[in-house]
């Protein structure tokens, strides 16, 4: 479990003598345990801040804080899911989900244990032979999440992880990651552009805009769990958080 | 990878294990019509009798020394001289072809010290060195196998670097999220995510190093094996045995080519979902 503190956050990309400011002046507090989702149009951030987030990129400026210890220096283990499937192609799903365990030093056959109760947590314990070319975009996602849950990071970190899936997988995937979190309590920071999926999902919405990305506005998500996409409160929050991402100004 | 397909939840692609030997039985048999149809034309032109017999025998009369010489030992000494030759030169090329291709794409100062001298070389024909090779190491086993290790080296370090250089960068990102550093990034992940690449380089390879090998034999061999035994022939004019020659040739190089590999790359890469098979 983790809490992690983002202090005046800066990243600046410079390619070819042009420099570009993805993003300037990001502080961001995540309580332990808590779903945080950051909504936003493409360009605004959001990726970097993941990336930044996983260790992936460096800051340009500013502080993050894991734990009261320095991102560097802290060992916090982090899962990360990503978009694009990010699966290993050689390896069956079941060992898709033991690389990390394997990375923690743990033993083949325990590995493989622990990585078939995680397979089950996500349905999909006949499938644990199965090449992830072999699945579907949906199962491939299920198995990317049990390999993000299965070494029990701290901290999970979700990159538009259903954005690639089609509406109905998408609301199945959803109150999956809905269980998962009540179940574990896990730290998740889930980044979509999605204004819905964040308000069912989040406990509190962060809004980001770009030139130069920053956070326009936090805004706590109080409905009781689970929540309906149709009934009128969630309706006003999310006409209120898509206003904020559009206004001028 | 085929990840764009896309395919309803809970829906298996289904196995296709059970037709494709039916796959393969009928491309076997579309594959050797062209040859049904070269042999045709071919008996009808020593028919007309364009050239003289000696200088183009008929097929029953190849077949009649392929015969001789399978039965006299003659062919399988050809053979068994060329082909150990062959694995000497590839295995020593392809561990030097890999080795450098891995080092050149994990740094940088190799890649851009072993790039421009890959790019140079590349383009020259592994012919062009065998007189030079002769010279250095005299006619014999050393100057046929310099060349095969010249001919296999290049493509697979290009394609090996090439694969290292393609490998996903989401997958190396996603293992550098789960703690695999050093070593293990590279066994772990890089090196199979760039095997798809690495076949196809020992692909082009193996093929270079059979014409190389063939044409090293003819200039730099002394007794033995089949490039040796074509250019031998010709001192006695003895077509058919140099036809015989030639059809094992292509004959041997399509089975280590194509089923060896074949064979690997279906029970890795193909399997995998990492490569469509080849043919099917």
């Amino acid at each position: 479990m983790a809490q992690i503190t983002l202090t005046k956050i800066a990243k600046r990309f410079v390619t070819d003598g042009r420099s570009v400011d993805a993003l300037k002046d990001v502080s961001l507090e995540l309580t332990d345990g808590e779903f945080i989702c950051v909504v936003g149009h493409s360009g605004c951030g959001k990726t970097t801040l993941l990336n930044i987030l996983a260790g992936f990129l460096r800051p340009t400026a500013g502080q993050i804080l894991v734990d009261g210890i320095s991102r560097e220096k802290s060992d916090v283990s982090i899962g990360v899911v990503f978009q694009e499937y990010a699966l290993f192609p050689w390896r069956t799903a079941l060992e898709n989900i033991a690389f990390g365990l394997e990375m923690d030093g743990l033993a083949k056959a325990e590995a493989r244990t622990k990585a078939r109760h995680f397979l089950e947590l996500v349905h999909l314990g006949d499938f644990a032979d199965a090449y992830p070319h072999q699945l579907s975009g949906g199962m491939r996602q299920r198995v990317a999440v049990a390999r993000a849950l299965a070494y029990e990071p701290g901290l999970l970190l979700m990159d538009e992880p259903f954005g690639a899936l089609d509406a109905q997988t998408r609301e199945r995937l959803q109150s999956m990651t809905q269980e998962i979190w009540l179940a574990t309590q896990k730290t998740i920071f889930y980044v979509t552009h999605n204004i819905s999926e964040a308000v069912f999902l989040g406990e509190r919405v962060v809004i980001m805009r770009p030139k130069p990305g920053h956070i326009h506005d936090i805004v706590k998500i109080d409905l009781p769990r689970p929540r309906d996409p149709l009934a009128d409160d969630f309706v006003h929050v999310q006409r209120q958080i898509t206003k904020a991402l559009s206004d001028q100004g | 990878m085929a990840q764009d397909v896309y395919m309803a939840e809970e829906e298996l692609t289904p196995s296709e294990t059970k037709s494709a030997s039916k796959a393969v039985a009928s491309s076997f048999l579309s594959n050797l019509f062209p040859f049904l149809v070269l042999a045709v034309v071919w008996e009808a032109v020593v028919k007309m009798q364009i050239f003289p017999p000696v200088l183009m025998p008929s097929l029953g009369r190849v077949f009649e020394t392929f015969w001789k010489m399978l039965l006299n030992g003659t062919l399988f000494m050809h053979l068994g001289a060329s082909v150990s030759r062959l694995l000497v030169g590839f295995a020593i090329g392809s561990a030097i072809g890999i080795g450098l291709g891995l080092v050149m794409g994990q740094s940088r100062f190799a890649e851009k010290f072993f790039q421009p001298l890959l790019s140079a070389l590349m383009p020259i024909p592994s012919l062009a060195w065998i007189p030079l090779f002769v010279l250095w190491f005299g006619l014999g086993n050393t100057a046929t196998i310099a060349v095969i290790i010249f001919a296999a080296a290049l493509p697979i370090a290009f394609n090996t670097w090439t694969g290292v250089k393609t490998a996903n960068p989401v997958l190396i990102r996603a293992a550098h999220s789960m703690k695999c550093r050093g070593a293990k990034m590279f066994l772990k992940v890089i090196l199979p995510a760039s095997l798809a690449m690495i076949f196809t380089g020992l692909r082009i390879g193996l093929s270079q190093s059979w014409r190389a090998l063939v044409a090293g034999e003819m200039l730099a061999a002394t007794s033995w094996g089949l490039g040796f035994a074509i250019f031998d022939a010709r001192e006695f004019l003895a077509t058919d045995a140099m036809l015989v020659m030639v059809i094992t040739i292509g004959f041997v190089g399509f089975l280590i080519v194509s089923v060896l590999f074949g064979f690997v790359e279906k029970h890795t890469v193909v399997k995998w979902g990492m490569l469509q098979e080849v043919g099917a």
